[in-house]
């Protein structure tokens, strides 16, 4: 089968900088290829190349077969076929409707059945009834679900994903994970989605292609590539709360994993010996005391750093071991969390993921 | 103070007796300046926005002379357009000198810089990331440069306003292109100079009322429009 996406050999440069040298992959149709890669590897300019809003410096970039070094208008009529998130959600200061209307109305397309496709589309992101508000009141989160349905309106045959849930709220996260990969399984639309988060790529990529310093190192099978994460990989990942210990098998089925420090995590597999394991920051419960709950694991905890990020407050937590979490300011607020503040972290033992 | 007061009384009985010479004097000020920004904008936005959108060489430089020209003093504008309309000037065929259209000429002069230099500014503060986004989501350069115009309406209205109000209380220039002449020329503002210098103090003090008036209703409009966007 023909690959949706083809690149040869693509290498941009800025300024003299070499952002990206020598990229080949390819990217068959109904696919999700995850690129990683650290800050300043690359992702973002291959994206802006694929989506044909830069020109490479050398290389090729094909489309469904064709060349994209065309002409402008053949440009346009291929970046057509194409959606793109950008990291930084920009909207048009109108109604969430007319920014969801726009891509639809400057194809001549809006007349059909428009009104009908904007509404499936807000619901879609979970916006519906979201038409009239002014698209640049909305919260981080809405706002970039926004920006989706405003990629997905026209019913791309690519969407590229920069980064698309970076500083965004669990919530959120989740919300436009699950969008992404219902658009992808129901639609059948191939999916670049550059991301340095690791879970999320493990959750939603068939593939992965590694980036650094602007060159592909590595490329291969999603759950392959997590279960055997190179250490290069592993090192920029930030992933968070990874934890290697000697694991043991319980009567019922689970693991016991001892972290040090006395600590140990009960875990959903049935690997023994030396393993590494992670937890999501969100898949944390925190509370200011004991809860009783079907996680199976809880640990006692103090505060020692409060990070403010843009719409939730991640702690590092010193459990014996350290765990970082993150939570809503509200939760913050209500929970009248300080510096050195006594809490307790709760986990299932499905949210120990093992790699 | 009697003075003022007579003048104040023969203001108000003009208004309201809906005083011909008044009234004609109030809509041609109203037509020159009008027609001098409806001008302005046509030529004015769409040159604000290829400059606000492109990367060229000498950009910063054509920048300074349009903001330059933004402060031009009418008085300065009214010689020029003079030299160019007399008779022995360059366009002397069209004998244009001391008619309403040499007004407007001269008025669109001073306006253009003001509503090409705002538009460049608000064009190019609506950045490059509102631009990529609408070309990323399939619009051609003309639609992304109608959505980027759209975005940055609030500018563009202010310019608006603002060209307006500095044609309709410009005199130098009006009074040399136009001449004050009754009936044909005679706009709100050189009648206010001439009736002040025949003493006729209450017209004078009626025309102020009215140019005013005028100035306050437009510039309201404008402002309400300008607000009714902003929470839009």
């Amino acid at each position: 089968m023909r690959p949706l996406v083809e690149t040869r050999n693509l290498s941009k440069s800025y300024n003299g900088i070499e952002a990206l040298k020598n990229v080949n992959v390819k990217v068959d149709k109904g696919e999700v290829l995850a690129v990683v890669g650290p800050s300043g590897s690359g992702k973002t300019t291959l994206l802006r190349l694929l989506n044909l809003l830069d020109v490479p410096s050398a290389g090729e970039i094909f489309f469904a077969g064709r060349d994209t070094a065309c002409p402008d208008a053949d440009r346009l009529a291929l970046r057509r076929r194409m959606g793109m998130v950008f990291q930084q959600t920009v909207l048009f200061n109108e109604t969430v409707y007319e920014n969801v209307a726009y891509p639809l109305k400057i194809r001549g397309r809006y007349n059909e059945s428009g009104n009908l496709r904007v509404r499936d589309a807000l619901k879609l992101v979970g916006l519906s009834g979201f038409d009239r508000k002014q698209a640049t009141g909305l919260s981080g989160g809405e706002a970039q679900r926004v920006a989706l349905a405003q990629a997905m309106v026209y019913e791309p045959e690519l969407l590229l994903l920069d980064e698309p849930t970076v500083n965004l709220d669990p919530r959120n996260i989740s919300i436009i994970e699950s969008v992404i990969s219902k658009v992808n399984r129901e639609g059948g639309t191939t999916i670049i989605i550059a991301t340095h988060n690791m879970p999320q790529a493990e959750q939603l990529a068939t593939r992965v292609a590694v980036l650094r310093e602007g060159e592909l190192v590595e490329v291969g099978d999603a759950k392959e590539m997590f279960r055997k994460p190179s250490d290069f990989l592993a090192s920029f990942g930030r992933v968070l709360n990874v934890f290697t210990g000697q694991s043991q098998l319980t009567e019922e089925g689970t693991a016991i994993i001892d972290i040090g420090g006395g600590v140990k995590v009960e875990a959903l597999t049935t690997k023994t010996g030396s393993i590494t394991a992670f937890i999501r920051p969100e898949e944390i419960i925190v509370s200011k005391s004991p809860i009783v709950s079907s996680a199976r694991n809880m640990l006692k905890g103090r505060v020692e750093e409060i990070l403010d990020l843009d719409q939730s407050v991640q702690l590092k937590v010193d459990a014996a071991r350290q765990f970082t979490v993150n939570i809503t300011k509200r939760s913050f607020q209500e929970m009248k969390i300080n510096l050195g503040s006594d809490i307790y972290l709760s986990f299932k033992a499905s949210s120990v993921h093992i790699m | 103070m009697n003075l003022i007061l007579e003048g104040l009384v023969k203001a108000f009985w003009l208004i309201i007796s809906f005083d011909r010479e008044v009234y004609e004097i109030m809509l041609l000020s109203l037509r020159v300046s009008g027609i001098a920004v409806l001008i302005g904008a046509l030529l004015g936005v769409p040159s604000g926005a290829t400059v606000g959108l492109k990367e060229f060489f000498g950009k910063r430089f054509l920048m300074s002379i349009v903001n330059t020209l933004m402060g031009l003093p009418p008085v300065v504008v009214g010689l020029l357009v003079y030299l160019l309309l007399s008779t022995s000037g360059p366009l002397g065929v069209f004998q244009l000198l001391y008619t309403p259209e040499a007004m407007i000429i001269a008025q669109l002069i001073m306006v253009i810089p003001i509503v090409m230099g705002v538009t460049v500014s608000s064009v190019s503060s609506i950045g490059k990331a509102i631009r990529e986004k609408a070309l990323s989501l399939g619009a051609t350069n003309w639609q992304m440069t109608l959505k980027v115009l759209k975005e940055a309406r609030l500018g563009i209205l202010t310019a608006l306003i603002v060209s307006f109000g500095a044609a309709i209380s410009e005199v130098g220039a009006v009074m040399i292109v136009g001449g004050n002449i009754r009936w044909a020329t005679r706009v709100l503002t050189t009648a206010i100079v001439f009736e002040t210098e025949l003493g006729e103090f209450g017209l004078a003090i009626a025309l102020g009322l009215i140019l005013l008036l005028l100035a306050f209703m437009i510039n309201w409009a404008l402002t309400y429009l300008q607000w009714s966007g902003l929470r839009r």
